[in-house]
């Protein structure tokens, strides 16, 4: 396969061959982090730009430190506290960095489609962090990436049962995640309170359901997506208490699942919502090895989209 | 129907195979044996050895070259570097495939045997030191190419210790090692002279490894 994307926007739009190898580069970038001297000359002399828009710890530290193990210049820009509150448009705020000389733009914003906008208006390649509700690629790249490398998977996901469970709704985690399982073959189940699961996911093959205790006993692979405590006043659901032991994974719960089932959380947790700490922190949890990979899988998005934005400027 | 040296099919009627055997088929294996115990021969029994190969071709003959050494009782650490990440001329080439580089030991005061398979402008063996380096301070590495095309090719200061054959090329032929290992039909180093190299394949300002890779 020859990568020829110059961005990353989501995995919509991408093959279950351009998925495959994206991770199959990450595996390659993975080593890199075991070496005494933790970079490489790959986008050296390249300038990466992380424009955030919303606040964000984990994705933009881990977007950071894979520019820098890539031997990149790194540019941190944070919307909140900036030209955005004078007025400013999110084109002119690119185009004012990109003028600077900038090969890469990362970007996360709160509207849907914002890097989509980007990438018709820059030179950059650009990679989405996070677009509302609609797409955060790396962060399914890397859980798939998690699955694939904890069950030892060669290929792609057929067979494999994957429970998104919580608030689906308002997640573009849960977006991206379904777009890649389903191109890896997985079987998606969604599951949550009728209001924080949209309608119409079934007609994407997905499955509905209402009840965690009911999917309990056939899903490999739990993906438990963090529930925005902001929006308890918003009616969706009665309190976070009554969330939690009807949509929480606890010990319990965890006597009912296949004895191999995954834990996943894309963090950060709300501990004793989502998960109480005893699954957070047991055996079947890979939380922190997602961690460990996204910062693999994001070196080689940026490796990919960098080497294809070189290519075609010269 | 014959077929290329990449095993593309040849329409018949079209005239011979546009490239000819530097080493054929039937003296490979005394070239590459004679390189071999040249080398193992100067492995001095009391340093920690290690072997390298370039992939991909050159981790074939270094994988070889291992064997060898093993049959000769010798022990070595053994790793493969790929060159993807390190190269200069990202903008000559836009399929960005990586294979990674595996080096599962400790290269601090190694003696390193740095394998490949043809010496030409000597950037891949630039960027593989670079790839070596980066791990740590071997005490010495040594280059061991099976094909040296001459320093009249060279880019960079930079030389083979054990040479399995020199040999003189214009610099727009194209050199190839091929082995079994990689699908080739037999072991053997083909040359395609000036003109007769594939469309779009320059070699100029490319490392020798080949457009293959």
């Amino acid at each position: 396969m020859v990568w020829t994307r110059k961005h990353l926007l989501g995995l919509e739009d991408l093959s279950r061959e351009e998925i495959l190898f994206l991770l199959d580069t990450a595996e390659k970038f993975k080593e890199v982090s075991t070496r005494s001297i933790k970079k490489v000359p790959a986008l050296r002399g390249r300038v990466v730009v992380n424009l955030f828009f919303e606040p964000s710890t984990r994705t933009r530290m881990s977007f950071e430190l894979a520019a820098h193990r890539l031997s990149a210049d790194v540019l941190n820009f944070s919307g909140s506290a900036s030209s955005t509150v004078k007025g400013e448009t999110l084109n002119d705020t690119a185009k004012n960095i990109e003028a600077m000389g900038i090969d890469i733009v990362v970007v996360r914003h709160n509207c849907a489609g914002a890097a989509y906008q980007l990438s018709n208006v820059l030179d950059s390649c650009v990679l989405n962090a996070g677009d509302g509700a609609h797409e955060h690629p790396t962060q399914a790249l890397l859980d798939m990436y998690t699955i694939r490398e904890t069950l030892g998977l060669k290929t792609g996901f057929e067979g494999l049962k994957v429970a998104l469970v919580g608030d689906v709704s308002h997640s573009r985690v849960a977006r991206s995640n379904i777009w890649g399982l389903q191109k890896l073959g997985a079987e998606v189940y969604a599951v949550g309170p009728s209001t924080l699961v949209p309608r119409g996911l079934a007609r994407l093959g997905v499955k509905v359901s209402h009840s965690l205790d009911d999917v309990l006993p056939e899903i490999d692979v739990f993906n438990m997506l963090r529930i925005q405590k902001e929006r308890q006043d918003t009616g969706l659901f009665p309190t976070i208490r009554e969330y939690a032991k009807i949509f929480g994974l606890n010990g319990e719960r965890m006597k009912r699942t296949k004895p191999e089932a995954l834990v996943l959380h894309p963090g950060p947790i709300n501990r004793g919502v989502e998960l109480t700490p005893e699954v957070a922190d047991g055996p079947r949890s890979v939380i922190l090895e997602q961690v460990s990979n996204g910062l693999a899988v994001r070196m080689a998005g940026l490796y990919l989209v960098g080497r294809v934005g070189e290519a075609g400027s010269k | 129907m014959s077929t290329t040296p990449d095993g593309e099919p040849q329409a018949p009627g079209e005239s011979a195979p546009a490239f000819h055997h530097l080493v054929p088929p039937e003296a490979f294996s005394g070239v590459r044996r004679e390189w071999s115990r040249e080398i193992i021969a100067t492995m001095d029994p009391d340093s920690d050895w290690a072997i390298i190969g370039v992939k991909r071709r050159g981790a074939v003959l270094s994988e070889r070259l291992r064997k060898d050494v093993e049959a000769a009782g010798k022990t070595v650490e053994y790793g493969e570097v790929d060159i993807a990440l390190y190269r200069d001329d990202f903008h000559l080439d836009a399929s960005p495939q990586v294979h990674g580089t595996e080096i599962d030991f400790s290269v601090e005061d190694k003696s390193i045997l740095l394998v490949d398979d043809v010496l030409s402008t000597g950037r891949t063996v630039r960027a593989a030191l670079n790839v070596i380096l980066d791990f740590g301070r071997p005490k010495k590495i040594f280059l061991a190419v099976l094909v040296d095309r001459g320093a009249d090719h060279r880019e960079l200061p930079i030389a083979a210790n054990f040479v399995g054959a020199a040999l003189r090329t214009e610099s727009d032929d194209r050199v190839q090692v091929r082995l079994v290992e990689m699908g080739d039909p037999a072991d053997s180093v083909d040359l395609q002279p000036h003109g007769l190299a594939r469309k779009g394949l320059s070699r100029n300002g490319r490392p020798e490894s080949g457009p293959a890779e």
